[in-house]
Parts: structure tokens; sequence; C-alpha cells
């Protein structure tokens, strides 16, 4: 058995199922930013498989800018999710509808 | 071979992790577990010899995201116990399982019933799933970071710029969201100042 791109393909669709399920799930605004940060991981296997198999570096550019973005996408939510918590610490997912006042 | 071994020993790892982070009840679990994701993920990109990538995958993410979360979860004290056996909307659980296989399928459906056609894939490995010739920058033999820092610094130059100016933003973002605006002083408790 040869390890082709397509193994690291059907890791990746695993992976993005996983945290998409898991998204859904969980309710504690925390984890649901852990399975997003999962789902772009999936997305980052992808690209790297993808670069190593059409020989192309664009595909790992691309998942330097996912990190960087990623980064900058968890700091934001993680402030949103302390200032609300702040206010209400047994706050969950649910809880948010009443900020549509 | 090797690459064999060491793909499918990462692959329990990169998923055991992601069960992980969805099945645990208590937060801190979560964030070990996604731990061990990212790492088996960065060991994924060493087989594929994106050695940079494989670097910055454990010191961001395993390293920078991770421990935030983990100091969001401590500072804020919400590593209790989710109530796993309420179910919040009747059904949810199941319809997220649903639809989750039936995303895995499609992904599936989508990589096994495409691909390139007989006729337009000259050499396996080649072409891309369109089936056309797909090389924007070709892989050498040089050292990927010194691929990789080539490329970022010259083809993707304003991309990288945008970036910088994202992280920019996000700083002075987090800082204005978690300001405590007009509101009631800062307790200090260090010997020798006056709040109480």
């Amino acid at each position: 058995m040869i390890l082709t791109e397509t193994w690291y393909l059907v890791l990746s669709a695993g992976l993005f199922s996983i945290g998409a399920v898991g998204l859904l799930v969980r309710r504690n605004p925390l984890v649901m930013f852990m399975c997003v940060e999962l789902m772009l991981n999936a997305v980052n296997i992808s690209f790297v498989a993808f670069s190593t198999a059409l020989r192309d570096l664009s595909g790992q550019t691309a998942v330097f800018f996912v990190l960087v973005v990623a980064a900058a996408e968890v700091v934001v939510g993680l402030s949103i999710v302390v200032a609300v918590l702040r206010r209400r610490p047994t706050a969950t997912a649910d809880d948010l509808v009443e900020l549509g006042g | 071979m090797v690459d064999l071994i060491s793909f499918i020993i990462s692959a329990a790892i990169v998923l055991g992790g992601a069960l992980g982070v969805v099945l645990f009840a208590n937060p801190v679990h979560n964030a070990l577990s996604l731990i061990a994701s990212f790492f088996g993920v960065a060991v994924l990109f060493i087989i594929q010899e994106a050695h940079f990538l494989a670097l910055v995958q454990i010191v961001v993410y395993g390293g920078a995201i991770v421990v935030l979360f983990l100091f969001v979860i401590m500072l804020l004290g919400v590593d209790r116990i989710e109530a796993v056996e309420e179910e919040a909307l009747v059904g949810q659980r199941g319809t997220a399982l649903l639809a989750g296989v039936l995303l895995f399928g499609v992904l599936l459906g989508g990589l096994f019933f495409s691909g390139p056609d007989a006729d337009v894939a000259p050499e396996a490995g080649r072409t891309a799933i369109t089936g056309r010739q797909a090389q924007v920058v070709p892989l050498t033999d040089e050292q990927n970071v010194t691929q990789l820092g080539r490329d970022l610094f010259t083809r993707n130059i304003l991309a990288f710029e945008a970036t910088g100016l994202l992280l920019t933003i996000a700083t002075v973002g987090a800082v204005v969201l978690v300001r405590n605006r007009g509101a009631e002083d800062l307790v200090v408790d260090e010997p020798g100042s006056a709040a109480a």
C-alpha cells in the first residue's frame, strides 16, 4: 500500500465532519470555537495534501494565511466570549438569543 | 512504507483528539485533546515535507491558540462540567449526527466519484481535480522555508501586508471589546494599595 493524497483527503473529510458535528452539538461557546479550529485544520490538511500531490507551493502559502486568519479570529472571538461570559458566567450559546433586544 | 505507518499513527491521534474535543464534558479536557489533534496534524505536515508549516502549526496552534483557550477557561472559571445529558433542543444530537454523516458522505462522494477524465490526465498526480494543469509555483528541491519565504515575499506580498493589518485590527478590537468602560474600578489586591 502506498500513501497517496486520497488518504489525506479522507482524513480531512472525517476531521471536518467531526468538527461540524461538534459545532452543532456542543453549547459551550469556547468548545464551539475549538470545533471551528478543528474544521480549519481539516482544510489545512487537504491544502497541504494537494500541494504535495500537484507539486505546487501555493497550497502551503494558503495554509500560512489560514493560520494567520485563525489566530486573529480566535483573538476577537475569545474577547467576545469574555465580554459575554463576564456578565453571566453560566451563559451557553443558547442564551445569546437575549442579544436580540 | 514508513510514511504509511506514520500516517496511520498520526491520523489516529488527529481523529482521537477531535473526538475528545467533541465528547469530553470538561472544557479543559477539550483543550488538551485539541493539542493532541494539532500535534497529529503537524506530524502529517512533516510527512509531506511541509516543515515550516509543521513548526508554525505547533507554535501558533499548540502554543498560542490553545494556551489562549486555557487562559480564558481559567480566567472565567467556566471549567465546570457541561450538562451533557440535557438536550436544549429536542433531537438536536440526532439531527447533528445525521448532518455530520451526510456531510462526510457528500465529501467522500465528491472525492471518489469526481476527478479528471481519463483522456485529460496525461500524468497521474500532476493534474488538478478539474483535469487541468494546476501548477502556479512549482515545488523544487530547495528547502521548504526558502521556497515558502520567496513565495510569500514576492507573489503574495500584498496579502502578507494585509495579514499584518488584520492582526493589528484584531488586537485593537480585542482591547476595545474587553475594556471595562466606565464601570466599577478594578480591584487591586496588591499590598499597599488602597482598594479593598
